[in-house]
């Protein structure tokens, strides 16, 4: 056994000093291998922290949505629906919600107003989301004043920034009172956007929903569960139309690795011949092969995934931003919040280092089986 | 120590293909343990296959090589491969040392498969370089050394794993006649140590030196007086 | 069909490693044909180096292999969010149904793998190679198993419908239900814990009889597999209950997640090893009379069977702690 690990510490020694022999041809396959790796980490690494990122923000929001339906659209909601539901078993609290959409021409983005619960407002103070703050210039105490549907101009005092924690929804976000949300969109009292119901046991959901849908034939419920689970399949989905893109640039990248580990050069065949002449068997020539490869993959690797962490959470992966994360015309600008599980590290694996391997498995082996008499010759 | 056999060894290469070539046909020779013996002839007599059927680094196509009681033909490379690395130390034409390695390294380079102990590994590498005067000449690489440096160099490399048998396949072509005068002194010490030393060459500072126990003559595959085995 | 890169990888697996197998079974069945090993011709010697190539071919693809199926297990539990009633691996297992039939392919190719690299490893070490014809058969009923792995993983994943609702670990493996599933969680913790502990001493036995006699090396193998089936059996029933310190919940994937401090992988993986490397010995065990391998196997097997019985001293060890550790006390269910 201990000569076992010896001898495999002499071949690593050995490997290494013969990739730092060749530098040029080395340094080509790894710039190459690098690259591969970054581009893969870098979209599973952003697709990824974007789904946890929607995953903590849904984990505070309702458990129940219930919206109006009228002739197939969402309506508004009167306020009475609360009592007519009546008390259903594991609710354990209902409310009804105000928010909406407003389209400022001044910078052409939407945002979304809403009436919060958790703060006071008097009735012309506004807290505004950062990405507003930015693209309208305010700050604090300064005004913003928006038309409203009824032609009549509106001015909202700016009283908080909201924090960036989680701008990735917090951006577009402007908390108005009630009050002035009623007068703006012209929505009568006694009338919700949607009701939200909370409900702790999450097996009890599904009873709960079926039961609104009998008591209120006129609402559909959504569920958190849902929406999460559609988040998921749409992050993932992206995420596996990008590496289908991508297979093409992997299929690339396995035919330049079997091209590199057949075309040996005369002086790296002179070399093998060497080694099994003076008693370097087959399968130590493999095995040294192999740490070469294991070195190679273990560089490319971590250096491309390192990329990739700092493109991604550092520089806010500038690269592809725009097509991964299609929000509105206000990008949230934020810290995503780093990320990294072993399922994704094995994905990438397969990705790179697998088709790596496979593609130089045969030409190792050519190499490997060269004539140990061939020096005489 | 018993001798090595051969018996009605033979060597084809291309079989069964057009351009099929017998370049060993039909040889029996016995060689004795603790003496130097030479293979003499011109190229293409057969001297360096035989050289290399004798020393496990290829197979006789038909025929027996043994030692003692133990086969060394028929062997699958594997095991060719582990009595070669203990048994036999090659010192090759071209020296055939690898660049960008330091003569430490070089020497070393046999003993990995091993996986002997490093620092035991080393201090023999180097008690084995100052015996052979480049113990000043360790950590240089060997693209630096003068030809009789590196022909030293491959002796060392060869005596590393401690062989019983010594081969050298004309290790005087590369060298003038001052330097191969020195090598036959080296060969000479390394006999009286008790090693079995196996030439060929066609240099008659080789087969005329009088450390040569035996001459073999060879021509077109076979022994040319065959009344000498 | 769901697409993400996790299942992406393992259909490229998949396809890859039953690529290779195909491959390695070619090139072994021409090395069976021509194979003499007392020729020294060039053929016998162009034979001799395949089978290195067949040899790396092979062991490569089992290591994928490994990896693979703690990628099954990993992204099953990861997805199972996309699937409605599914909380854990069990779920998305259930989706459809070649769930199952995969994850126990997968483990069957990972013991036959051990198994061949074991025979390759005992035959390198003879100077006849007195197994080549064995193995490179043996590759021949590998590769159906390769075939049929990509095959169900292939419908399975085409099969995975967001839409459908599946049933997850809470109602399969519940006692009152129906199925093996329901047959494992019924099982009194009683009486799995007897079973564990007798099938364990046994496994112990019959190892330390072969290191100290070097007889029976099948016996070590059988109760070995045998404990192994009881393992999976006592960790449904009864082990799992005590990690999750809830008397009724028996899933054996829940065990692997973060929440219970990945505790199912310390489980697990000495038991896989351990019987991988049982397997092994077993199957080297008869060929000890041939006569190129009487000194190789039983040395052979001594180290297997030795490393074998400290992992499965783990596995006890690890569930011992379990148990023992948990909050959960179950005096009077079963003892």
């Amino acid at each position: 056994m201990k000569a076992f690990i010896r001898k495999q510490r002499y071949l690593i020694d050995f490997t290494l000093s013969s990739l730092l022999r060749r530098p040029g041809k080395n340094l080509g396959l790894l710039v190459v291998y690098s690259l591969i790796v970054f581009l893969l980490a870098s979209v599973m690494l952003f697709t990824h922290a974007l789904r946890s990122e929607a995953r903590l923000v849904l984990a505070d929001s309702p458990e129940i949505i219930l919206q109006r339906m009228v002739a197939g659209r969402h309506d508004l909601i009167p306020g009475s629906y609360l009592e007519k539901m009546g008390r259903i078993r594991g609710v354990i609290g209902k409310h009804g919600r105000l928010w909406g959409y407003f389209y400022d021409p001044a910078v052409q983005a939407n945002y979304t107003l809403m009436v919060p619960r958790d703060r006071q407002l008097a009735e012309d103070e506004a807290v505004i989301g950062a990405a507003i703050a930015r693209t309208r210039g305010v700050s604090r105490g300064d005004f913003l004043t928006f038309r409203s549907t009824d032609g009549n101009a509106y001015s909202f005092r700016v009283s908080a920034i909201l924090a960036s924690d989680s701008e990735l929804v917090s951006a577009d976000l402007i908390l108005v009172s009630e009050q002035r949300f009623r007068t703006f969109f012209g929505i009568p009292e006694g009338y919700y956007t949607d009701l939200v119901l909370n409900v702790r046991n999450p097996k009890e959901l599904r009873k709960v929903a079926e039961k609104l849908t009998l008591r209120l034939p006129d609402t559909r419920p959504i569920l958190r569960d849902e929406i999460l689970r559609t988040y998921d399949a749409i992050f993932n989905w992206r995420q596996g139309i990008v590496f289908v893109l991508l297979t093409g640039t992997i299929l690339a990248f396995v035919i330049f690795a079997w091209d590199k580990a057949s075309g040996l050069s005369a002086e790296e065949r002179r070399e093998i011949g060497i080694l099994k002449a003076i008693g370097w068997e087959t399968s130590d020539v493999i095995r040294m092969k192999f740490w070469e490869g294991a070195i190679i993959s273990l560089s490319a690797f971590l250096l491309g995934y390192l990329t990739a962490y700092g493109h991604v959470f550092y520089a806010n992966a500038g690269l592809f931003e725009p097509v991964l994360k299609g929000w509105s015309v206000l990008y949230p600008e934020f810290r995503l919040t780093p990320f990294i599980d072993g399922l994704q590290l094995a994905t990438l694996f397969f990705f790179t280092v697998f088709p790596y391997t496979v593609a130089t498995i045969v030409p190792i082996w050519r190499a490997a089986i060269t004539d140990p008499d061939t020096v005489m010759r | 120590m018993e001798p090595i056999q051969l018996h009605q060894v033979k060597k084809a290469f291309n079989q069964g293909r057009p351009n099929e070539f017998w370049a060993i046909r039909g040889v029996d020779l016995t060689i004795q343990p603790h003496r130097a013996t030479v293979l003499k002839g011109p190229s293409g007599s057969g001297k360096t296959t035989l050289l290399s059927m004798i020393g496990c680094l290829s197979r006789p196509t038909s025929g027996r090589i043994t030692r003692g009681e133990q086969l060394l033909s028929g062997l699958p490379e594997r095991f060719m491969t582990e009595i070669r690395r203990r048994t036999f130390g090659f010192i090759f034409q071209q020296f055939n040392l690898i660049k960008g390695l330091s003569v430490l390294e070089n020497v070393m380079l046999p003993a990995y498969p091993l996986g002997p102990d490093h620092a035991q590994l080393s201090r023999s590498a180097l008690e084995l370089l100052h015996q052979f005067g480049l113990g000043t000449k360790a950590e240089s690489r060997v693209e630096w050394l003068s030809g009789g440096e590196a022909q030293r160099t491959a002796i060392c490399r060869a005596l590393i794993n401690d062989p019983e048998i010594l081969i050298a396949d004309e290790p005087t072509a590369n060298l003038d006649s001052r330097l191969s005068r020195e090598f036959m002194a080296i060969v000479d010490g390394l006999k009286q140590t008790g090693k079995t030393i196996l030439l060929t060459s066609h240099d008659p500072v080789v087969f005329d030196s009088p450390v040569v126990d035996r001459v073999v003559e060879m021509s077109d595959g076979q022994i040319m007086d065959p009344s000498c085995c | 069909m769901l697409l993400n890169p996790a299942i992406l990888a393992l259909s490229i697996v998949s396809f890859v490693v039953a690529c290779m197998m195909l491959l390695a079974t070619g090139f072994g069945l021409q090395v069976v044909r021509h194979w003499d090993i007392g020729s020294g011709s060039e053929l016998q010697l162009t034979m001799e180096r395949r089978t290195y190539l067949i040899s790396t071919l092979v062991a490569f693809s089992f290591m994928a292999e490994l990896v693979a199926l703690l990628l099954f297990i990993y992204n099953a539990e990861q997805i199972s969010s996309q699937f409605v009633g599914a909380m854990c691996a069990t779920g998305v297992l259930n989706v459809d149904p070649y769930g199952w039939p995969t994850l126990y392919l997968k483990i069957a190719i990972f013991f036959s793998g051990a198994v061949w690299l074991t025979l390759n490893h005992v035959d390198n070490k003879a100077r006849d190679y007195p197994l080549v014809r064995v193995k490179y058969g043996l590759l021949l009923l590998i590769l159906p198993l390769v075939i049929a792995e990509l095959v169900l993983q292939t419908r399975y994943f085409l099969g995975m419908d967001p839409d459908i609702i599946t049933s997850c670990c809470g109602s399969l493996f519940t006692p009152e239900g129906q199925g093996v599933a329901a047959e494992l969680s019924g099982v009194e913790p009683g009486t799995a814990m007897l079973l564990l502990t007798v099938s364990g001493a046994a496994a112990l036995l019959t190892g330390g009889w072969y290191l100290f006699q070097r007889k029976s090396g099948i016996a070590f193998a059988v109760t070995s597999l045998t404990t192994f089936l009881i393992a999976l059996l006592a960790i449904v029933s009864c082990v799992a209950l005590y990690i999750y310190e809830h008397p009724h919940h028996h899933c054996p994937f829940c065990i692997l997640k973060e929440g219970h401090d990945f505790m199912g992988y310390y489980l697990y993986i000495p038991l896989f090893i351990a019987t991988a490397m049982a397997l092994g010995a077993g199957a080297i065990a008869p060929l000890r009379n041939i006569t190129s391998l009487k000194e190789i196997i039983p040395a052979e097997s001594r180290q297997l069977i030795g490393v074998s019985m400290l992992f499965m001293l783990l596995f006890y060890l690890v569930a011992a702690y379990a148990i023992l550790g948990s909050n959960l006390t179950m005096v009077e269910v079963w003892w």
